[in-house]
């Protein structure tokens, strides 16, 4: 088992992998951060669909499988994507999600044109694009890898350089603007730089699915912290362990796509953050929503007793079970009996020379204190 | 005679295409008018789950229960949605982006494990295999029909019927929902009927056009026909239209350059709207250039008749009111005092003596009602 880890870790293909895997979730997970910040993930889906093209121009212009040339075709055509974006909604009366939508399918079906075009070719090379449509870890070769690392380093360099201006931007944008920030430029910034992740992530999780890996990992980790500083760290975490487990999982198994295997592990962690993170998570919510209706209950029925016993002016007034239940509605047994744990109420034997129960519930002084101080704070007085 | 029809492939081909873009479209119209055409896109992805689950299922594609099966994917992501932004922890375009990739992943993946098992391969998931329509034929009476065709057809009526049926309801409740919801029209309702019916179009039309080309024929068509028309009625006949004609440019033109037939009718979609956007009659860009330089126009000439008004019977008229002057006075270069001077004069609002401009009697009117609106 031991020898079949290592064996497993130095495996060149797998090494591979994972150091792609890592450099995608790093620069996904940081840049994601600002886009789902700016409500732009939809964006992010577009410019993804719209490398295609690109892809497949850049293969057209180099004639090989050219890393470099596809890339550089993919971040031309996705920044292009964004531009016309920006021009049919500055310029016509179409709206944002339509305009989206336009760019989206159309880049996307020019793309399908562009690769049907190759593949009529017959160029032998061409077998491999299909890998970017949803992503081949395996096919990543070593000098792959240094292209990917050299667009996160710039990508990760710009995030630290222009961090305060990015912080402000995507918070409060009309702020930033009175403070003479160029809010334009350092838009337009953010947007080439979704173009960036998308780039680094072409031949891992694949045009189609990108849009997921710019997403996730940033919802997964704002359930976590209120600090942009914490999130960013976490989501560049969480990318890259979803991209690791995913594409190494992709490798162990041939036939495989990479790209959905990393997108189910990312959204599990997501799933995991929305229902289990302190403060925001579901579970947290419900918990002490629970308690919080449990210990209202328990007042309730506190300060029943306490009135009954002020109307009657009898402090040892004693209550009947039956009589409690039909006030409340609901059956009471439960709340009493906590209280009594906690030594507010007593469950006493009385001969009142009545028919009834033998058994009445009455309060203790400090059942008293207790619905007094209830009462207080709640601004009630009962005279 | 008939039956030559139906075994014409590239009429079928091009039929396919005209009926999934219009059945596409009629549902399209309303989501791009309630702002919502993201959807289609989700929907388009998610639906691939659904198809890949029904088949395993059932091994049958085609049939209106595998259809409902298969939409009901795509209605359950926007319910997904729904619920993810009810939770007020993820904003609406980060839930979208968020539910679709993972029924999409996982539908994929059933693809790659069930690979032997299943119809469709990742390819055509994306691309869609039009070209093909016409070998998967049934028999309807004496003829062998394309299954595609016929289901296409009963989607294109079924949405048909829908927003004829609705029409007045959906009117309301895409334009004031606040207005349908208060007279009793249930806008929820009919929105999630609308989606259905989106989620049914995009299965049907799953095997010609795949999942990603669908959103073109949705969103684009009823876009190019909404920067034409300020009509709802209009829209829908227009989106109708913009399916067709793409459909049989894009046949012919994919044919001539042996790439993706889908692909290409997609992408004369978008021809077809950048013509739109720039040569639309009202809400074009050129229509728009010629509004506001007829306006510019306009304004000079108005400026000019004022300023000749302001100095006639001056004493030093005979120096104001001559081309040259403009230059000084209103900042225009020579060639643009000409231009205004030659244009007020074939509109007989001046009159030119050598150099000494005059105002005719119409242009005195103008500069008065410009200078005392209320008079």
């Amino acid at each position: 088992m031991m020898a079949d880890m290592t064996a497993l870790l130095t495996d060149y293909t797998l090494q591979s992998v994972i150091i792609g895997a890592v450099l995608l979730g790093l620069v996904s997970g940081v840049l994601g951060c600002f886009a789902v910040l700016r409500h732009q993930g939809l964006l992010g889906d577009t410019m993804s669909h719209a490398a295609l093209p690109g892809v497949c121009l850049g293969f057209l212009i180099a004639g090989t499988r050219d890393i470099g040339i596809i890339m550089a075709g993919a971040l031309f055509t996705g920044t292009l994507a964004a531009l016309v974006i920006l021009l049919l909604t500055r310029m016509s009366r179409l709206k944002t999600d339509a305009a989206l939508g336009i760019v989206l399918s159309i880049f996307f079906a020019f793309g399908v044109v562009l690769l049907t075009y190759i593949q009529g070719q017959n160029n032998a090379a061409q077998g491999g694009l299909d890998a970017f449509l949803f992503g081949q870890a395996a096919a990543i070769l070593r000098s792959d890898l240094w292209l990917m690392g050299g667009i996160t380093a710039v990508a990760l360099g710009l995030v630290a350089m222009l961090w305060k201006a990015f912080k402000l931007v995507s918070f409060d944008p009309e702020f930033a603007a009175s403070l003479g920030f160029p809010v334009l430029v350092l838009d337009g910034v953010l947007t080439v730089m979704i173009a960036l992740a998308v780039v680094v992530g072409l031949q891992m999780v694949g045009v189609v699915l990108m849009a997921a890996m710019v997403i996730a990992p940033a919802v997964a980790a704002r359930q976590w912290t209120s600090r942009l500083e914490t999130m960013v760290v976490l989501s560049a975490v969480i990318g890259m362990f979803g991209g690791v487990s995913g594409a190494v999982l992709s490798a162990l198994k041939p036939g495989l796509a990479t790209g959905p295997l990393i997108i189910l592990s990312v959204s599990a962690v997501v799933v995991v953050s929305l229902a289990l993170a302190p403060r925001r998570g579901m579970l947290w919510e419900a918990v002490s929503l629970w308690r919080g209706r449990r210990r209202l209950r328990y007042q309730h029925v506190l300060t029943t007793l306490y009135r009954l016993a002020v109307h009657h002016a009898d402090p040892d007034y004693s209550s009947e079970q039956g009589m409690l239940d039909t006030y409340h509605g609901l059956g009471t047994r439960s709340a009493l009996r906590k209280l009594q744990a906690k030594g507010q109420v007593e469950w006493r034997a009385v001969a009142t020379g009545e028919p009834g129960p033998s058994h009445r519930w009455v309060l203790t002084p400090a059942g008293i204190r207790e619905a007094e101080r209830i009462l207080d704070a709640l601004g009630q007085e009962e005279r | 005679m008939l039956a030559d029809l139906f075994n014409n492939p590239a009429l079928m081909i091009m039929l396919v295409g005209a009926l999934v873009g219009t059945a596409s479209s009629l549902v399209g119209t309303l989501l791009v008018l309630r702002g919502t055409s993201m959807l289609s896109d989700a929907i388009g992805h998610s639906i691939v789950f659904g198809i890949v689950v029904v088949w395993l299922l059932t091994q049958q594609q085609s049939g209106p229960v595998q259809i409902l099966g298969a939409a009901l994917t795509g209605v359950l992501t926007v319910f997904l949605t729904e619920l993810l932004v009810s939770t007020r922890r993820v904003k609406k375009d980060a839930a979208i982006g968020l539910v679709f990739p993972v029924l999409f992943s996982l539908g994929v993946l059933l693809l790659n494990l069930y690979a032997r098992d299943v119809h469709i391969d990742t390819h055509t998931v994306l691309l869609g295999e039009i070209g093909f329509v016409w070998l998967d034929t049934v028999s309807l009476g004496d003829y062998r029909v394309p299954q595609s065709l016929i289901t296409m057809g009963a989607m294109t009526l079924l949405n048909l019927a829908f927003i004829t049926l609705f029409y007045k309801e959906l009117k309301l409740a895409t334009f004031d929902e606040a207005l349908a919801k208060a007279l009793g029209l249930a806008p929820g309702v009919l929105f999630y009927a609308l989606l259905l019916l989106t989620s049914g179009t995009a299965v049907a039309a799953f095997d010609a056009v795949g999942a990603v080309l669908f959103v073109a024929f949705v969103i684009v068509p009823p876009s190019t026909a909404y920067l034409l028309t300020d009509r709802l009625w209009l829209i829908f006949v227009l989106g109708a239209l913009v399916s067709i004609i793409s459909s049989v440019t894009g046949y012919y033109l994919a044919v001539a350059w042996n790439v993706s037939i889908g692909g290409m009718m997609a992408v004369m979609t978008g021809v077809l709207l950048t013509l739109a956007f720039l040569l639309g009659p009202r809400y074009g860009l050129f229509a728009q250039w010629l509004r506001r330089r007829r306006q510019r126009r306009l304004n000079e000439v108005r400026t000019l008749a004022v300023h000749l008004y302001n100095h006639e019977d001056e004493p030093r008229q005979a120096m104001e009111n001559v081309t040259h002057a403009l230059r000084e006075h209103l900042l225009w270069d020579t060639a643009r005092a000409r231009r205004v001077v030659a244009r007020s004069c074939r509109n007989r609002l001046i009159l030119c003596h050598g150099d000494v401009l005059e105002l005719t009697e119409s242009g005195r009117e103008l500069a008065r009602e410009i200078l005392e609106p209320t008079r």
